[in-house]
């Protein structure tokens, strides 16, 4: 088997603190510092970090923007909308299938748009003169084109600086064609610090023109939407073999292989369950407040934690019939999963990992890796907010600064037909009382071990410094990062998208991921790095033949 | 069942909406000009997400790092400008990341608000934020205007406009602008130039950046690209060659009339009649006979034209790309025979169409050409008048599944297969690597389609 470098962890996490700080200039370094925790996080005590706050300029960042986060991430993955980008024409092509959503539009009739990509593609006159009427222009060519039942509107950078009214042309035109929703989107990049911004606006936007469209009943027993899970590499197709199994009905995947009809139809759910709770936590408050759907936290990535939380949505409905299917199919599932991870665990344990992802992931992954005997030596989120870290319980202290308060918060009441609460209060409270959590996220510090490093918003060149002082058998991040960490000799797993792999949620999912880690780690490449004359550069005056 | 299922037949004219566009937006080909010059950390002025999208589409494309800072305005920059970003930006670079030089361009975010970088820039000299030795450049590159291509050129223009000099005293070297090609492309370029004697400097050079070594080590700054020497050096040469009207020319015409280094501007040597015409270039540049070697590098070429011309005759291909490339391409299609009926590039200018016309007259058929056409259109166009042949980047791959056109990849991106960074297009050697894989996808469909009784061993 190949044989991987292990250098010592020889260095105190206060050192190795410094040692990233070293270079900055004082400023910066000031700064930093509140972003970089070493976790204490141990019992009560959640210590604080610094997050969602400015990126620094000049430094070279993972993060994107604000219309990644709304076109890319939240709207992306939904394939019977036709997404227009108002702009010039790069946001719009970089958003362009580059996510590794998938879909399943194979039934008789059903509409896919996800291949293409739709720009207004403006030029310097629409830039100088407005450009409304082209935006308007091109939402009627896409109508009649295609007569999809939705077209949605992206803002880019310089239609927020020229001031175009998307939102008026949108209403417009959807009164002009009567059968075909139109909306918009003011996800411009400059706003906010990041994609979170982005996932604001989207998720707003959706919840006020879309969702609580449809009122029709939808079939199944137990109903449950399932949000911030994006189907990346196939991810929701594993959770949703697994909930049919179950017996559970899926209404809406916010907004993984999503339809329109799907968030028409979420207020329909008795159960809304939360993947990622970055993206999306307060589009479950919003449907709690309007509808009276009660949220619970969820995480399907890692296979204890998916048979946690298939549990907990049981045990949520309360229904024996449904307890016992649930543990049936956790019983039928496992078998392969552990024998796999066994497997494998005699090849990874003890290894060590780091994460830094957008939201969730750089925190449920850590799971997959401890069910292999993986240890994460540090991880960090690349535009998550303080919650995320530490919990739910620090959002009332959350200081809006300028740059949140330009993204809209909606008032959300209490819809006076169709606010019915799902459960009588004498059973919520009698669930609680078991210890059941509703609308409960620890984050992630509390999960992770003492003296492991938390970075917010880790840039490239703390993360070559870490990689270089920790040595890691696995790093995690995005394209953006992979292949200066896989210079190094380590290799790198993209989390945002997989690279090519997945699903890794669900059971087989974690299975699929127990063996790309093995072959990732154990991969004989990583032992090239050196040729034999430079493992041994010292010349004796031999011929080989001697 | 089809991917692009809504694409209907029936073309419909459209003046406000692109569909899959042929094109992207200028910084992308300014970031990937700046990587060509040696120890050039490219820095995008705006906001933070233009950067992030460039950077993974090059990264996608090369399989290699690519390390580019950007100003990260937020809403209050948006609207006071951006001038203390930069400056910050700048300081933080040369503290954190210790480049040689920093190749700022714009985009549309900061172009719209009027930020002048030439005056930023010289604030920051006087604030002593550019430390000594070291340089700042800066090209105006909003996206709202042209392409990628655009962007390319005005960064290496950007490059020569402030950093080249003349001392009065030719150096004897020629400079070669190769415009957007790969790595392997950019080395293939500089061995024929060397073979043929022409000590040249080439720029942008991303060989050795962007298709670099696993070693263990990382280096933001590799060995490879034009040193700023070198870029000072363009100023005294004895002339330029320029491959490529929208990549190359600009910055060739500017040598000339600022430092008096005459110009060719002639086509990115793709096939065998633009590469004669490179060499016979060279060797008149360099007042030589043109070596051997390369004799034979042709002959070569022309001996597997003629051994598989069956194969291609009259096989009909639709293509998409940039300009340069594509009127060296549909040359190259034309002159072994192949019939290139659909024409479609992203970038804006009726002079593509012109060129186009001109190397297809002959044709005994119709051609489709279209700028600042989309992929969309072109789909349209292969529905109503099938091809044997699809050459374009990936998103083609979608088409050539739909339509099931044998297809050979080519231009940016290529995000699904590689070889790109590694094996030239350019050159006769190259031309052989266009030939042998559009070979390769024809012989492949014949094989599978072929009945049974007719599948034959030896082709
Ligand atoms: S905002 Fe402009 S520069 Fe940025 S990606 Fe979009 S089109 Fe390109
Ligand atoms: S895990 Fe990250 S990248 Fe993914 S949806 Fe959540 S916030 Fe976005």
């Amino acid at each position: 088997m190949a044989k991987t470098k292990h250098r010592l962890v020889k260095w105190e996490p206060t050192a190795i603190k410094e040692e990233l700080l070293s270079k900055y200039p004082p400023k910066v370094a000031r700064k930093r510092a509140k972003q970089i925790l070493i976790n204490e996080a141990q019992e009560n005590e959640t210590p604080e970090i610094q997050a969602n706050v400015r990126t620094i300029p000049g430094i070279i960042t993972m993060r994107g923007c604000t219309y990644a986060g709304c076109k890319g991430v939240i709207l992306g993955p939904t394939r019977d909308i036709v997404n227009i980008t108002h702009g010039p024409i790069g946001c719009g092509f970089y958003s362009w299938l580059t996510r590794r959503n998938q879909t399943d539009a194979t039934a008789e009739g059903a509409e896919n748009y996800m291949p293409y990509c739709f720009s207004t593609d403006m030029q310097d006159q629409d830039i100088i003169f407005g450009g409304e009427k082209k935006l308007e222009k091109a939402i009627q060519e896409a109508y009649d084109t295609f007569h999809p039942k939705a077209i949605a509107i992206f803002a880019t950078c310089p239609v927020g600086l020229i001031g175009d009214d998307i939102h008026a042309v949108a209403k417009k035109m959807k009164e002009k064609f009567g059968d075909c929703n139109v909306f918009a989107f003011s996800c411009e990049g400059y706003k906010g610090v990041s994609q979170s911004a982005g996932h604001h606006i989207a998720n707003n936007q959706i919840f006020k023109h879309v969702v609580g469209e449809n009122d029709a009943d939808k079939p199944g027993e137990y109903k449950i939407n399932l949000l911030g899970e994006y189907n990346i590499g196939g991810d929701g197709f594993e959770i949703d073999r697994i909930l049919k199994k179950c017996g559970i009905s899926n209404i809406a995947t916010f907004s993984g292989n999503s339809t329109y009809d799907q968030f028409a139809s979420a207020h329909v759910a008795d159960l809304n369950c939360v993947m990622c709770h970055r993206s999306i936590n307060y589009v479950a408050d919003m449907l709690e407040t309007k509808f009276g759907i009660p949220w619970i936290k969820v995480n399907f990535i890692g296979a204890e934690a998916t048979a946690k939380s298939l549990r907990k949505i049981a045990q949520y409905f309360g229904d024996k019939k449904l307890i016992e299917k649930v543990e049936a199919v956790i019983a039928e599932e496992m078998p392969l999963v552990d024998a796999v991870r066994d497997d494998v665990r005699t090849r990874t344990e003890g290894k060590t990992a780091m994460l830094f992802v957008g939201g969730s992931r750089a925190h449920h992954y850590q799971e997959l890796f401890a069910e292999i005997g993986m240890k994460t030596l540090s991880a960090g989120y690349e535009f998550a907010h303080r919650d995320d870290y530490e919990g739910r319980e620090v959002i009332p202290d959350l200081k809006v600064d300028a740059d949140s308060r330009n993204i809209e918060e909606i008032e959300v009441n209490a819809d006076p037909e169709r606010y019915s609460p799902r459960k009588p209060a004498e059973e919520i409270a009698k669930l609680e009382a078991a210890g059941y959590k509703f609308k409960h996220y620890d984050g992630m510090i509390p999960e992770m071990d003492k003296g492991t490093i938390v970075i917010d918003d880790l840039n490239q060149y703390e993360a070559e410094k870490l990689v270089e002082l920790l040595h890691p058998d696995i790093f995690c991040a995005g394209i953006k990062e992979k292949f200066s960490i896989q210079k190094l000799g380590v290799p790198m797993k993209q989390l945002h998208s997989y690279d090519s792999g997945g699903p890794y949620a669900g059971f087989s999912g974690a299975i699929n991921f127990y063996k790309e880690i093995d072959r990732l780690v154990n991969s004989r490449v990583w032992s090239y790095m050196k040729a034999p004359w430079q493992e041994n550069p010292e010349l004796s005056a031999t011929y080989v033949w001697e | 069942m089809t991917l692009l299922r809504h694409t209907p037949k029936e073309i419909t004219e459209r003046s406000a909406l692109t569909i899959n566009p042929a094109k992207t937006c200028q910084p992308i080909g300014a970031m990937y000009a700046a990587l060509g010059i040696h120890g050039c950390l490219p820095h995008s002025h705006g906001s933070q997400g233009c950067c992030a999208y460039h950077r993974s589409a090059l990264t996608r494309h090369y399989k290699e790092p690519v390390s580019a800072a950007t100003s990260s305005f937020t809403e209050g920059a948006s609207v006071f400008g951006g001038q203390a970003n930069l400056l910050q930006a700048i300081e933080n670079i040369f503290t954190v990341y210790e480049p040689e030089i920093i190749a700022v361009h714009t985009t549309c975010l900061s172009e719209t608000i009027g930020d002048d970088l030439n005056q930023i820039r010289d604030k920051a000299q006087k604030e002593g934020k550019i430390p000594a030795g070291k340089h700042v450049i800066g090209a105006s590159t909003p996206s709202y205007v042209g392409s990628h291509v655009t962007g390319f050129s005005n960064m290496v223009k950007s490059a020569v406009a402030q950093l080249a000099e003349s001392t009065g005293h030719k150096n004897g070297k020629v400079n070669i602008l190769p415009g957007w090609v790969e790595p392997s492309d950019m080395e293939e370029i500089k061995r024929l130039a060397t073979l043929v004697g022409v000590d040249s400097i080439l720029l942008p050079d991303t060989s050795g950046v962007l298709n670099g070594p696993l070693s263990g080590e990382y280096k933001m700054f590799p060995e490879g690209g034009t040193t700023v020497e070198e870029i000072k050096a363009t100023g005294d040469a004895i002339g330029t060659l320029a491959l490529g009207e929208w990549c190359s020319a600009d910055a060739a015409r500017l040598l000339d009339s600022q430092f008096k280094v005459p110009c060719k501007v002639l086509d990115m040597p793709f096939g065998l009649k633009a590469t004669d015409r490179f060499i016979d270039a060279l060797r008149t540049v360099a007042g030589v006979s043109v070596p051997n070697e390369i004799n034979t590098e042709r002959g070569q070429l022309v001996d597997l034209i003629s051994d598989m011309h069956q194969y291609f005759y009259h096989k009909k291909v639709a293509l998409v790309g940039d300009p340069d490339q594509l009127i060296a391409m549909t040359e190259f299609l034309v002159s072994i025979d192949m019939l290139p009926v659909h024409i479609v590039t992203g970038t804006p200018g009726k002079a593509f169409e012109r060129r186009i016309r001109e190397i297809t007259k002959e044709l005994p058929c119709e051609v489709n050409v279209k700028a600042k056409g989309d992929m969309f259109l072109l789909h349209q166009w292969i529905k109503n008048e099938p091809v044997d042949l699809l050459l374009g980047n990936t998103y083609c791959k979608y088409i050539a599944r739909d339509e099931d056109i044998p297809f050979v990849r080519f231009g940016f991106p290529i995000l699904d297969r590689v070889g790109h960074q590694y094996f030239p297009s350019v050159g006769y050697k190259g031309g052989l690597r266009l030939l042998e894989k559009i070979l390769g996808v024809l012989l492949d469909r014949k094989d599978r389609d072929d009945p049974e009784e007719t599948f034959e061993l030896v082709l």
